[in-house]
C-alpha cells in the first residue's frame, strides 16, 4: 500500500479504497457528516497547496473564494431563479474571473507583501457578504435551496458524502496531473527560483496567476459543495479565520504534497470533535498540537512519513 | 557572423555609475571572456544583458534585432541563456527535472490540456525527458539524472546549471564563473565542455577568475575596470597589456610582476 502511494494511480486507488470502506465502520450519520467536511475542506486545501506548495505563493485570503462558491449556489436559484449546478459553475466563474483581476496587480508582490495583499481581498469579500444582507441574509447567512438534478433531490448525509467522496477523487486526479507537465514544472521551477525560471524562459508572473485562478477555483467548487450541503450559509465561511484555516491545513500536511493536504483537513477537522471532551481547554490543546508538529514534523505529517518510511527501508 | 552586439551600455545605480560605455560583439561558435578584478561589473553586465537589470543607455542587439530592457522570458526566447554565479538550482525538483525544465520553450504548454494530462501531453513529456537526458549526459550527469538537486555536489550543480541552460538550445550562452569553486579536475571537465558548446555554433559569453581556463579557451577577451572597458583583444593581446596586471595587482603589483 505504501509503495502504491509513490504513483498517481496508486494514490487514487487508495484513496478511492478508503472513501468507500470508511462508512462501513460509521456508526451515526454524524460519522457521514465529520467525513464529508472533511472531503470538502481537502479539495479547498488541494487547490490551494497548488498556490502554496507548487508554485510558492501564499494566500490569506482564500476563504473569500470559498465564500463566493458557498453564496452563488445560495442567492443564484433563491433571487436570481437560476439552477443550483448553474450557480455553481457562475460562482466558478466569478471566482477565476476575479481571481484573474485581482492576481495581475497583487501577484506581483512578495512574501510578507503578497500575504497582506491576499488578506485584504479575503477581508473585502467577508465585508460585502456581511454588509449586503438585502442578498445575502447579512450576518445571520441564508438557507440554501436543496440541490435537484433531473428531479432528484440531493439531501442526507450520506449521499453528501458520496458526492464530496467523488468531488475530492476528482479534485486529486487532477491536481496529480499536473506534475510532469510543463505547467506543474513551471510552477515548482518559480517557487524555487524565480530569477532562474525567468531566463529559461517561463512567464513568471503568467504562471503565478494560473496557479492562483486554479486555487480559487478550487475553493468556490468547495464553498458551492459546502453550502448545498449544509443547506445553510454565513459570512463565517469568507472569513479570515477561515482562510487561516486552510492554510494550517496544507502547511501540517505539508506543502506540496496532494496526500498531506487531505492528511491536513483531516486532522484540522476531526481533532475539534475529539478534543470537545476536553470541553473549555479545547482551543489550548488544539493550538498546542497544532505548534508541536510544527515543530517536530516542519515539512508536515505527510512528507515527513515518508521520508520516515524511506529512510527505515533504506 | 555577428549574433550578440552590446553597443555604449550603461546602467547606474543610486547615481553610481556600476557600467559606464561598455561595448562588445560576439560572433557564432566564438568564446568571449570578460575579466575584472571583483566589482569591475561583470556579473552587473551580464544581468543587464540577460535584462534582470534595465540599461540606463546603450542598446543590445541579438540576431540583429534591437533587445535592449527586453524581459529575461523574452530574451530567453529569442535564443540567449544564463548560468549565474551563485547558483540558481531548482532545489526541490531531481536534476533531470531542472533540465525538463529548460526546454519549457520547446514545449507546448497548455493549461487544460495539463490538468486533465491528456495524452499528448504524456508524449510530449516522454520526449522532454529523453531530450533532457541528452543534455544531462553532454555535461556528465547522466547517473544523477533522478537525485535531487539539492543533493548534488557543488561542480555538479555548476555542470546542471549548463545543461539547462544548454536545454533551451540558446543561440548566445552566458556563462558567470563556470569554474568557481571546482577543483582542477572539474574545471578541466567544465573546459572541454565550452569548447564543445561552441563548436556547435553558440556564442560562449564567459565571465571566469580562473586565468589559465579564460587563456586556453577563449577567442577574445574583454578586460573590465570598475564599469569601463580597459582593452579588448586576443588572448595574447590582453596578457602583454601592463593595464590588465594594474587593474589586477594595483601599480606596485604589476611593478613587481614584471620584474619577477
Amino acid at each position: 500500500m505504501l509503495a502504491a502511494l509513490r504513483h498517481r494511480y496508486g494514490i487514487l486507488l487508495v484513496l478511492a479504497i478508503v472513501i468507500a470502506v470508511l462508512p462501513l465502520a460509521f456508526p451515526s450519520s454524524y460519522y457521514f457528516r465529520v467525513a464529508s467536511l472533511v472531503w470538502v475542506s481537502a479539495f479547498a486545501a488541494i487547490g490551494l497547496n497548488i498556490l502554496m506548495g507548487k508554485a510558492g505563493q501564499v494566500s490569506l485570503g482564500h476563504a473569500g473564494f470559498f465564500g463566493i462558491g458557498a453564496y452563488a449556489v445560495a442567492i443564484g436559484p433563491t433571487h436570481l431563479g437560476v439552477p443550483s449546478l448553474v450557480a455553481l459553475l457562475l460562482g466558478c466563474l466569478l471566482s477565476a474571473l476575479l481571481a484573474f483581476l485581482v492576481g495581475r496587480p497583487i501577484l506581483r508582490l512578495k512574501g510578507h507583501y503578497l500575504a497582506i495583499a491576499t488578506l485584504g481581498f479575503g477581508v473585502l469579500v467577508a465585508l460585502v457578504i456581511t454588509t449586503e444582507s438585502r442578498w445575502t441574509g447579512g450576518p445571520d447567512g441564508m438557507s440554501v435551496m436543496k440541490l435537484t438534478l433531473f428531479g432528484w433531490r440531493a439531501s442526507g448525509s450520506d449521499t453528501w458524502y458520496w458526492i464530496t467522496g467523488g468531488l475530492l477523487l476528482a479534485g486529486t486526479w487532477i491536481a496529480l496531473n499536473l506534475d510532469e507537465t510543463p505547467t506543474g514544472r513551471a510552477f515548482r521551477a518559480l517557487h524555487d527560483s524565480e530569477i532562474a525560471a525567468r531566463v529559461t524562459g517561463i512567464n513568471v508572473n503568467r504562471f503565478k496567476l494560473q496557479a492562483f485562478v486554479i486555487a480559487a477555483v478550487y475553493a468556490s467548487l468547495a464553498g458551492s459543495a459546502l453550502a448545498l450541503m449544509n443547506g445553510f450559509v454565513n459570512p463565517d465561511q469568507a472569513g479570515f479565520l477561515h482562510s487561516i484555516e486552510l492554510v494550517t491545513m496544507v502547511v501540517l500536511g505539508g506543502l506540496g504534497s496532494v496526500l498531506g493536504s487531505i492528511v491536513g483537513a483531516a486532522v484540522l477537522i476531526m481533532l475539534p470533535q475529539v478534543l470537545t471532551v476536553f470541553q473549555e481547554y479545547e482551543n489550548l490543546l488544539l493550538g498546542a498540537i497544532i505548534i508541536v508538529s510544527m515543530i517536530f514534523m516542519r515539512e508536515g505529517i505527510v512528507p515527513m512519513l515518508s521520508k520516515f518510511m524511506m529512510g527505515r527501508r533504506a | 557572423m555577428t549574433i550578440l552586439k552590446v553597443d555604449d551600455i550603461g546602467i547606474s545605480f543610486g547615481g553610481l555609475k556600476a557600467i559606464d560605455g561598455v561595448g562588445f560583439s560576439v560572433e557564432a561558435g566564438q568564446i568571449f571572456s570578460i575579466i575584472g578584478p571583483n566589482g569591475a561589473g561583470k556579473t552587473t553586465l551580464f544581468n543587464v544583458i540577460s535584462g534582470i537589470y534595465e540599461a540606463s543607455e546603450g542598446r543590445i542587439e541579438l540576431a540583429g534585432q534591437d533587445v535592449t530592457r527586453f524581459a529575461p522570458d523574452v530574451l530567453a526566447a529569442r535564443g540567449l541563456s544564463r548560468t549565474f554565479q551563485n547558483l540558481q538550482i531548482f532545489q526541490r525538483m531531481t536534476a533531470i527535472e531542472n533540465v525538463m525544465v529548460g526546454r519549457h520553450l520547446q514545449e507546448k504548454c497548455n493549461l487544460f490540456a495539463d490538468l486533465f494530462r491528456l495524452p499528448s501531453v504524456t508524449r510530449q513529456n516522454k520526449e522532454t525527458r529523453a531530450a533532457a537526458l541528452a543534455f544531462l549526459d553532454e555535461v556528465g550527469l547522466r547517473d544523477h539524472a533522478d537525485t535531487p538537486a539539492g543533493a548534488l555536489s557543488y561542480g555538479a550543480c555548476k555542470r546542471l546549471e549548463i545543461a539547462r541552460a544548454l536545454a533551451a538550445e540558446p543561440r548566445v550562452l552566458l556563462l558567470d564563473e563556470p569554474a568557481a569553486g571546482c577543483n582542477s579536475v572539474e574545471t578541466e571537465e567544465i573546459d572541454r565542455l565550452i569548447c564543445r558548446v561552441a563548436a556547435k555554433g553558440i556564442a560562449v559569453v564567459l565571465v571566469e577568475h580562473d586565468m589559465k581556463l579564460v587563456m586556453k579557451i577563449s577567442d577574445r577577451i574583454l578586460a573590465l575596470e570598475r564599469g569601463r572597458p580597459l582593452i579588448e583583444g586576443s588572448p595574447g593581446e590582453v596578457r602583454a597589456n601592463p593595464a590588465v596586471l594594474e587593474a589586477y595587482l594595483g601599480k606596485h603589483g604589476a611593478r613587481e610582476a614584471a620584474r619577477a
